[in-house]
C-alpha cells in the first residue's frame, strides 16, 4: 500500500509537469506580442513551438536555408510594420553574427530564442566551440543576452527579452541551457 | 557558353529604367554598386539601401512583402551578393509571395572589391536556380528589347518574379544613399505607416 502511494506521487508530479511545456510559455509571449512572423531552422527543442506557430492562422512560418536569412527576414518585416521572431541552436549563432550589424546599425528590435547545445554534458565534442563562444560572440557585436537554466525561468526571461527587443527597440537573445533542453538521444 | 551573348546594356540605365515606372513600389538595395544605381535614379522615402549583411537583400525584401501583401516590393541587387544567399531563393519559393520582385544587375565581377570575376561569369546560371526553387516568373536580359518586356514583369507580375539583367562590367561613378540606418528605418516607416 504504502509501495504504492510512493509510486503513484512521483507519477502524477510527472503528470503536472508534462501538461505544460516550457515552449508553451513562449508562444505566449510571441502571441502577446502580436508577433506575424516566426523565422526558424529545425530544432528538436523547440519542435513544440515551431509546430504551434506552423497551425497558427496570425503567424507566418517561414522555414530558412540558414539562420542569418532569418536576420533579413524579420529587418523587412520591422521596416513593414510586423515584427517577429527567430529560433536557433547555438550552433548557427556564427552564421549570423556579420548579418545582426543590420538590426543593431539600424535599431530594428530582433528577439533570436537560441537552444543551447554543446554544454551540459554535452557528447559530441565538435559541438562544443561554437557553444562555448555563443554568448562571446553575441555580446561582442552588441546583441543584449538573456540566460534562462530551468524550465521554469523560460517564460519570464523569454517575456522580459520580449520587451526589451520590442519596447526598447533593441537585439535580444535569449539562450535556453541544455539542460532544459536535454541531451540529445544517441540511443534511438 | 552561357556567356557568348554580347553583353552591352549599362547598369545605370537599366536601374533607372526599371525604377521609372515604380509608382509607389517599395524598393530594397543591396549593397555597394546596387545601391548607387538606385540613389542616381534618384532617393524615394520608399527606398530602403543595406548597407552592410551581405547575402540579406533577398529575405530582407522577402519579409516586406510578406508584411505589405498590398505593395509592390522589389529587391535590386548584385550577383555577387545574390550568389552569397542562394538559399534564400529556397525561402522565398516557399513563402511564395506574389508582390515580390529580385532583380540581379549581373555585371558578372566583384565590382567594389577590385573587379575579380564572379561564378557568373563562368556559366553559373542563377535564374536557373531560382527556377529550380519555385520562383513563378524567371527571365534573363541581354538587350534593351528584353528589358522593356521584362520591367512590366518586375513592376506588375505574378510573384515572386526573379529577373537577371546582364550588364556591362565598367564600375559607375559612386553615388552615395544616406547611411544612417535609424534615419533610414525611420523615415521608410513613417513614409509607410505614418508612425515613428
Amino acid at each position: 500500500m504504502a509501495q504504492a502511494k510512493a509510486k503513484a506521487k512521483p507519477k502524477s508530479r510527472a503528470k503536472a509537469g508534462a501538461a505544460r511545456h516550457w515552449t508553451a510559455d513562449i508562444f505566449d509571449v510571441l502571441k502577446r506580442h502580436n508577433l506575424k512572423q516566426v523565422a526558424y531552422v529545425p530544432d528538436t527543442g523547440q519542435a513544440p513551438l515551431i509546430e504551434a506557430c506552423i497551425r497558427d492562422n496570425e503567424i507566418r512560418a517561414i522555414p530558412l536555408t540558414t539562420e542569418e536569412e532569418g536576420i533579413g527576414v524579420l529587418a523587412g518585416a520591422h521596416l513593414g510594420g510586423e515584427e517577429g521572431a527567430l529560433l536557433l541552436q547555438s550552433s548557427g549563432i556564427g552564421n549570423c553574427i556579420n548579418m545582426l550589424g543590420v538590426p543593431i546599425e539600424c535599431r530594428m528590435p530582433l528577439l533570436m530564442i537560441v537552444t543551447m547545445r554543446g554544454e551540459w554534458g554535452e557528447f559530441n565534442p565538435w559541438q562544443l566551440p561554437m557553444s562555448q563562444g555563443t554568448q562571446a560572440a553575441l555580446e561582442a557585436v552588441g546583441v543584449i543576452v538573456l540566460r534562462a537554466d530551468s524550465a521554469e525561468r523560460v517564460g519570464e526571461t523569454v517575456a522580459a527579452a520580449a520587451k526589451m527587443a520590442f519596447d526598447a527597440g533593441r537585439v535580444v537573445a535569449v539562450l535556453i541551457g541544455q539542460r532544459v533542453v536535454g541531451h540529445k538521444n544517441w540511443d534511438r | 557558353m552561357a556567356n557568348a551573348k554580347r553583353i552591352t546594356l549599362d547598369r545605370r540605365k537599366v536601374v533607372a529604367r526599371v525604377l521609372r515606372d515604380r509608382g509607389d513600389a517599395l524598393l530594397i538595395t543591396g549593397l555597394g554598386a546596387p545601391s548607387f544605381d538606385a540613389m542616381a535614379a534618384g532617393d524615394s522615402l520608399n527606398n530602403f539601401y543595406v548597407w552592410s549583411g551581405m547575402g540579406s537583400a533577398v529575405p530582407f525584401g522577402l519579409g516586406l512583402a510578406c508584411a505589405q501583401p498590398g505593395r509592390r516590393v522589389l529587391t535590386v541587387t548584385g550577383d555577387g551578393e545574390m550568389l552569397m544567399g542562394l538559399g534564400s531563393l529556397a525561402t522565398v519559393a516557399v513563402q511564395r509571395p506574389a508582390n515580390f520582385a529580385v532583380v540581379v544587375i549581373d555585371n558578372q565581377r566583384y565590382g567594389e572589391t577590385g573587379g575579380q570575376l564572379t561564378h557568373t561569369e563562368f556559366g553559373v546560371d542563377i535564374p536557373a536556380m531560382a527556377k529550380g526553387a519555385g520562383f513563378r516568373e524567371v527571365a534573363t536580359v541581354y538587350t534593351n528589347a528584353e528589358l522593356e518586356e521584362a520591367v512590366p514583369l518586375i513592376l506588375k507580375g505574378e510573384g515572386p518574379v526573379f529577373v537577371t539583367v546582364k550588364v556591362r562590367p565598367e564600375p559607375a561613378k559612386i553615388v552615395l544613399p544616406p547611411r544612417d540606418g535609424p534615419m533610414m528605418r525611420h523615415r521608410f516607416r513613417a513614409n509607410l505607416l505614418g508612425e515613428g
